[in-house]
């Protein structure tokens, strides 16, 4: 077994540690037979769950529109908010595995995820800060 | 020469003599007037962004605001000519005289922008306050704006973006340039470069409402000669230097 194989084993066997440790967070959603998520913070943030997870794309799609088009900003509806609060205290993200919020439950559903093509699936605190754009030079 | 409006010359001295005292010395305020944009509220077009760049205080080989850019937007390190570059350094050398200009280049805010003008899905749009931007839901990367702009300012994303570190969403296949740090400007800061520029001393740009007779771009442009680029043109940029 070459460094590299040992390495990755090890990344592996930590992850899944990882999320054994975290398993009691993860939340069964529509039923036995639907896919258990690692919610993050979870609770109700917006709206109330049954509604978001029929509706969260009509709130995001509305917003993405009055946010960059017209410069509306601080909508109570935002992926930046959903993403800060759902991502997995784990990999710190919404994506990675069947486990991840967003991932988890759009592979069960069989719906494509475009999203994070460009936006960051990360919460904004474990992104560069806007504000040390300028601290991070000389 | 009776049809003088009384009225409106009393105004307009009682004006000047308001936008004096709130002046200390040219350029510098009493208070600041940039802040932020209550939630919920759209930008306005009483509002023109703009910027003021004084060549003759932009310093040979300093390139902070092209790296607070690339930091602020997460954009890498440009390697080839195809490579993302929202801002980048230009020296311009005066044949006759020997004489060398230093300037940032980027996208100039046209007021008439010419790549919004030839998008075909309406992608390319301005803001009510005057900041050109590429709506990416929209964005089909034709690259047609890049053609259209006489600054070739935009560029396209060739590659998957795989790490969003920054605020600012960026993917493959779109096309993207300088936002005027949108999201920044409407938190009432300012953008990234002038930041940067600033924060070093140098003081070559200068950020603000070209509307706002309080604020200091707005007394600069009117105390110095500037000029903006190609304004032959016609396209009005938001954008104007001092010194070419």
């Amino acid at each position: 077994m070459n460094v590299l194989a040992k390495i990755l084993l090890s990344l592996l066997l930590f992850a899944t540690a990882g999320w054994a440790a975290a398993a009691d967070q993860l939340v069964a959603v529509d039923g036995p037979l639907g896919p258990r998520l690692d919610i993050g913070k979870g609770g109700q943030c917006v709206e109330d769950p049954k509604f978001m997870r029929s509706n969260h794309m009509r709130l995001i799609i509305h917003q993405r529109d009055e946010t960059v088009r017209k410069g509306i900003r601080g909508s109570k509806y935002s992926l930046t908010n959903c993403v800060d609060c759902h991502a997995s205290k784990v990999n710190h993200s919404v994506l990675g595995s069947n486990q991840n919020f967003c991932q988890g439950c759009h592979t069960y559903a069989a719906v494509k995820i475009d999203c994070f093509e460009c936006h960051s699936s990360k919460p904004r605190e474990f992104r560069k800060a806007s504000n040390l754009a300028v601290e991070n030079l000389k | 020469m009776s049809d003088v409006n009384q009225e409106r010359r009393q105004f307009l001295t009682k004006g000047s003599a308001l936008a004096a005292g709130i002046a200390i010395a040219p350029g510098m305020l009493l208070f600041d007037f940039a802040q932020a944009r209550p939630a919920g509220e759209p930008a306005s077009s009483a509002v023109r962004w703009g910027m003021l760049i004084d060549t003759t205080k932009c310093e040979s080989g300093c390139d902070d605001c092209v790296t607070a850019c690339r930091t602020e937007n997460g954009w890498p390190e440009p390697k080839t000519a195809t490579d993302v570059q929202w801002m980048r350094k230009v020296e311009l050398k005066q044949v006759a005289t020997g004489r060398h200009v230093n300037l940032p280049m980027m996208c100039q805010h046209c007021a008439e922008p010419p790549c919004v003008d030839v998008c075909p899905t309406g992608a390319s749009f301005k803001r009510a306050d005057g900041i050109v931007l590429v709506d990416k839901h929209r964005c089909i990367g034709c690259r047609y704006c890049m053609m259209a702009c006489p600054y070739e300012a935009r560029s396209f994303v060739h590659e998957p973006v795989l790490d969003h570190d920054s605020d600012m969403p960026r993917g493959q296949g779109t096309v993207e340039s300088c936002t005027l740090c949108v999201n920044r400007v409407d938190r009432g800061e300012q953008p990234a470069c002038v930041e940067a520029c600033t924060k070093n001393g140098h003081r070559a740009l200068v950020f603000g409402d070209l509307n706002d007779p309080n604020s200091e771009i707005y007394l600069r442009i009117r105390s110095v000669t500037s000029t903006q680029l190609r304004a032959d043109l016609g396209l009005n940029p938001g954008i104007s230097f001092v010194g070419l």
